[in-house]
């Protein structure tokens, strides 16, 4: 470990010390601002995410590569969740400067605490050391807490910051136990000098069985998978709503990442590159994964029936989506991890849009009951259509790319033969449940209040225009040639 | 043809609805007048389909084929045969008459007219789709509309029957997505492409899918989907909650057109492509086909509400088309489909009369009518016509192609048949009764004032009745466009059951 060798690798860290710089930016810039303007921090912070945006489109094309002495990797199935994640992060500063939630107060910090989460989950969906591991899921957790009880006088944002990380602290204490038995069976770090070790057979199954579900402990929490999903809709209605949106989508996104990486290449044998890949004999992972995804979808489906506010309701939707991505981690192989990715880029945009139009109608009515969504759909015709797209898309109904990001999914399960054709079973009809509560949002928007004649004008154009930005990629971004599933598919490179 | 007719079949309706959706709300009659013009314009192109339809070949016609998403090898694929073109002449013909009874629809027009064109495409891509994908889209997107049309402007349970429709219909089509998944996955190189699905049909046959025969998992997976549209029983109960609660011009799209899908998914994927299958199941097929004609019937007979006995009486009917195409006979077959097109006309007819009446009385108790004939003799005659031709009166449609249905399933089915015919019996029951109890005897002194049919509602149902007849009369024209194709279609089948051992 020399130094030279840590300077090159500087190079293959670009976005990340751009990112860095803004960071610095953004909290000199902080200083100079009264609390009044300090809004403006979200502006520096939105054009240090485009700029890192850049560069990580500068960095298309390298080869998977190790970095800090391999503590690190720089593959393109990171670099997908790099993108998700930052485009995330823009559009939810986008809303935190719409948001009434927020007024009033100084937000300098909340957009560079968003800026340094987005850090994290960099060095989170690259990391390929369980040291790594763990320091970078504890920067993006600490970062979470944070910023879920923003609203330092909110009871509830109080109640969410506390539980989430009471549950947090537990489960990474959980998943660092696991961790250390890991190293203690091994004697090495990083996973895939595990994956060398593990192979050899000298390891008792029932040991890998613990470890594995220790380690679940803490990813699961992350994904909130079930049964480490208590905390999601409590610190999902607490937190600002700009926050449970990003948190539904980033730090989730981020959490299937490493759980992708570290199950598909300390747990397996082969390279995960290669068609000959394969789990780990002796020990079955992939059975585990399935019954998680099949409980995480129901219960996250069965509970959203009964939620009349909005934001719990899309937390149990968020959970049952987990649950979902989930059907692709049972068959890790190339179409599998393709579909969790694209289906993590579409249930960005969809889960998003939802969030925010809720933000919108609790901005103008300060409400989060679903019932008093009635008759938006005639008030607000153009946030009422964008809404039953995002719905719809939830739903996975054609002809949004929610469908096609179910089909790749379902696709893959069946594609991989009989074993798990009934768990593709579930999720079909799970598919159905979660009809019925999306409905419920539609049916409140349009069935239960037609005739209100006089439009609502205090929605700002500005978020007209975001709708858009999102809804068009739903309905026809897929139709022509699907680009997102092409760049899926290339993504699947690991740095082995 | 180069002429992408299909394409523009397909797609004229629903930027129709684009265009609505920019035109002013207050512009009422703008906003009908583009509804008419981009129906009328597809039917106008549904003709010129006709025209150029060669029917001597009975093999896919109008082609257009090319690659939509390569990595999954996904085509768009459209192409017509005999089986697809009396649908693609139906569903333009009964949109654009539905149109009209729309005019009056009460609130949110614009809404109204778009979701009804975009409804329009999506029906209309079902029939002409040859990549199992692509009908699957078009299969889902007609949802969409439907849910809207039925919740926003039903009757008084409108949520209750919107939500349960959509409910019913989306379970069918997860299992179908399931079911072509599977198939997808049955060939190598892995296709949606029908066609070359049909003629690898025997390697299908052969295939294991948990354990068992892949075309029976297949078929039973495809079946759920398909049955929950036609319906059959006892999948049906989504039926009578969504016609009554529709508008007049949705239940005449829901009973003149989708229903239609169902058995036509059958006719385009089941029995082609899963023959060995099908043949297994078309005993049970007959059986529940008898099942809907007597319980069609029976529940019809039971009605009160007359949209109600309207319903239910597409449940009997459709009962006709699945004891036809069970019986894998040149007679059935061709009595199956053209009994598929004859009851979109007929029940078309039959809910836009009840419409007229509901919209007068505001009611549709049947018994709450009497002696109205009277007071409205054009009305009470157009009634009659299509109560007849309901109940299968020689010299109109119904009766050529229930009577195929039922010369094509005896030879087969004997025991079946007769019994099935047992529902013509009550079928005239229903349908007689009922108007002797809203025509005949003293008039209700209520309806001394009951306004007649007006020149919209009567030029609505003039050209169902004109189609109606004629068919009764001289059913060859419908008969030659589709007896190609079908008897293909029953050769194919047998020969590949045969085959597979049957």
């Amino acid at each position: 470990m020399d130094l030279t060798q840590l300077a090159l690798s500087l190079k293959y860290f670009i976005p990340e010390m751009v990112l860095t710089g803004f960071i610095v930016v953004a909290i000199l810039y902080d200083l100079f601002l009264k609390p009044e303007t300090s809004h403006r921090v979200g502006f520096v912070a939105i054009a240090g995410l485009v700029v890192t945006l850049g560069m990580l489109y500068q960095q298309q094309g390298i080869p998977a590569t190790g970095i800090f002495a391999n503590m690190f990797a720089l593959d393109g199935f990171a670099t997908f969740f790099k993108w998700v994640v930052a485009i995330g992060a823009a559009l939810a500063i986008w809303m935190s400067l719409d948001t009434k939630e927020l007024e009033n107060r100084r937000v300098g910090e909340y957009h560079i605490l968003i800026l340094i989460l987005v850090l994290g989950m960099f060095l989170l969906v690259s990391a390929t050391h369980i040291i790594s591991i763990y320091l970078s899921l504890e920067m993006v957790s600490i970062m979470s807490y944070l910023l879920a009880g923003y609203l330092k006088e909110n009871s509830r944002s109080n109640e969410a910051s506390v539980k989430y990380v009471i549950y947090g602290a537990f489960s990474s204490g959980i998943m660092l136990y696991g961790l250390s038995l890991l190293y203690g069976l091994t004697g090495t770090g990083y996973i895939s000098e595990i994956q060398a070790q593990l192979v050899l057979g000298q390891v008792s199954p029932v040991m890998l069985v613990l470890v594995t579900v220790l380690l679940l402990a803490g990813f699961g929490y992350k994904i909130s998978a079930v049964p480490f999903h208590f905390w999601t809709p409590d610190v999902y209605e607490g937190a600002p709503t700009p926050i449970t949106a990003f948190l539904s989508v980033a730090p989730k996104a981020a959490g299937f990442a490493v759980l992708i990486r570290f199950f598909n290449v300390a747990l397996s044998q082969g390279d995960p590159n290669t068609p000959s890949w394969l789990a780990l004999p002796g020990l079955d992972w992939p059975m585990i994964i399935a019954v998680l995804s099949a409980i995480t979808m129901t219960v996250g489906n069965v509970l959203a029936i009964q939620q009349n506010n909005i934001k719990r309701l899309l937390a149990y939707s968020s959970i049952a989506h987990a649950g979902y991505m989930l059907m692709g981690v049972v068959v890790a192989d190339q179409t599998g991890i393709a579909a969790i990715l694209y289906y993590a880029g579409v249930y960005m945009l969809m889960n998003l849009g939802a969030f925010f139009v809720a933000i919108q109608i609790k901005n103008i009515y300060n409400t989060e009951t679903i019932a008093d969504y009635a008759g938006l759909g005639f008030k607000a015709p153009w946030i009422g259509i964008a809404m039953a797209v995002f719905l719809f898309a939830l739903t996975g109904l054609p002809p949004t790319a929610g469908f096609v990001a179910k089909f790749y999914l379902f696709r893959a399960l069946v594609q991989f033969g009989d074993g798990f054709l009934w768990l593709a079973m579930f999720g079909l009809l799970n598919g159905v449940v979660s009809l019925f509560y999306y409905m419920r949002i539609l049916k409140a928007m349009y069935f239960d209040k037609m005739e209100i004649p006089e439009k609502l004008t205090a929605v700002p154009l500005h978020f007209n225009v975001l709708m858009f930005i999102l809804v068009v990629p739903l309905l026809v971004g897929w139709m022509f040639g699907d680009p997102l599933s092409i760049w899926a598919a290339e993504a699947v490179q690991f740095f082995f | 043809m180069g002429a992408h007719l299909l394409t523009l079949v397909t797609f004229i309706p629903v930027l129709g609805g684009i265009i609505i959706a920019f035109i002013p709300r207050e512009k009422l009659d703008a906003i009908r007048w583009t509804a008419v013009a981009a129906t009328a314009l597809q039917l106008l192109v549904s003709f010129v389909i006709l025209g150029s339809y060669d029917r001597m070949n009975p093999d896919i016609q109008m082609v257009e084929h090319y690659s939509w998403i390569p990595a999954f090898n996904i085509e768009y694929f459209m192409g017509i045969d005999g089986l697809s073109l009396p649908m693609v002449l139906l569903t333009p013909f009964i949109s654009f008459l539905a149109i009209f009874s729309s005019w009056k629809i009460p609130k949110a027009q614009k809404g109204y007219f778009s979701l009804f064109l975009l409804l329009d495409t999506g029906m209309m891509g079902v029939f002409v789709s040859l990549d199992f994908f692509l009908f699957y889209i078009f299969w889902e997107v007609m949802l969409l509309p439907m849910y809207f049309l039925i919740g926003m402007w039903g009757g008084p349970k409108k949520e209750y029957a919107a939500i349960k429709f959509f409910l019913y219909t989306l379970f069918g089509s997860v299992l179908m997505l399931l079911g072509m998944l599977a198939l997808y996955f049955s060939l190598e190189p892995h296709t949606f492409n029908m066609i070359i699905l049909r003629d690898a049909a025997p390697e299908i046959g052969q295939k294991l899918l948990l354990g068992m025969n892949a075309a029976k998992v297949i078929f039973m997976l495809l079946f759920v989907g398909f049955a929950i549209k036609v319906p059959i029983f006892p999948f049906h109960t989504w039926l009578p909650l969504a016609h009554v609660e529709a508008p007049t011009a949705i239940s005449v799209i829901l009973a003149g057109i989708l229903l239609k899908m169902g058995t036509y998914g059958f006719l385009r994927i089941s029995w082609p492509v899963l023959p060995s299958a099908t043949l297994w199941f078309a005993l049970p097929m007959a059986i529940l086909g008898l099942i809907n004609i007597i319980y069609g019937a029976m529940a019809a007979l039971a009605q009160k509400d007359l949209k109600k006995m309207v319903a239910y009486s597409s449940i009997n009917h459709m009962g006709y088309v699945l004891l036809g195409m069970s019986a894998m006979t040149a007679a059935g077959m061709n009595g199956a489909v053209f009994q598929m097109f004859n009851h979109g006309t007929i029940t078309a007819m039959l809910f836009m009369l009840v419409g007229v009446v509901y919209d007068r009385a505001h009611h549709r108790d049947i018994d709450g009518f009497g002696g109205i004939a009277a007071k409205v003799p054009i009305y009470a005659g157009v009634v009659a016509l299509a109560w007849f031709a309901g109940l299968g009166l020689p010299g109109l449609s119904g009766f050529i192609s229930e009577a195929l249905c039922f010369i094509g399933a005896f030879p087969v089915f004997t025991w079946i048949t007769i019994f099935a015919t047992l529902g013509i019996v009550l079928n005239a029951a229903y349908f007689l009764w009922s108007y002797q109890r809203i025509f005949f005897g003293p008039l209700n002194p209520k309806y001394e004032n009951l306004e007649e049919i007006n020149k919209r509602e009567l030029w609505t149902l003039i050209p169902l009745a004109v189609v109606v007849i004629f068919l009764g009369i001289y059913p060859a024209p419908m008969l030659d466009l589709m007896s190609g194709t079908l008897n293909q279609l029953v050769d194919i089948v047998k020969t590949a059951g045969m085959m597979a051992g049957f």
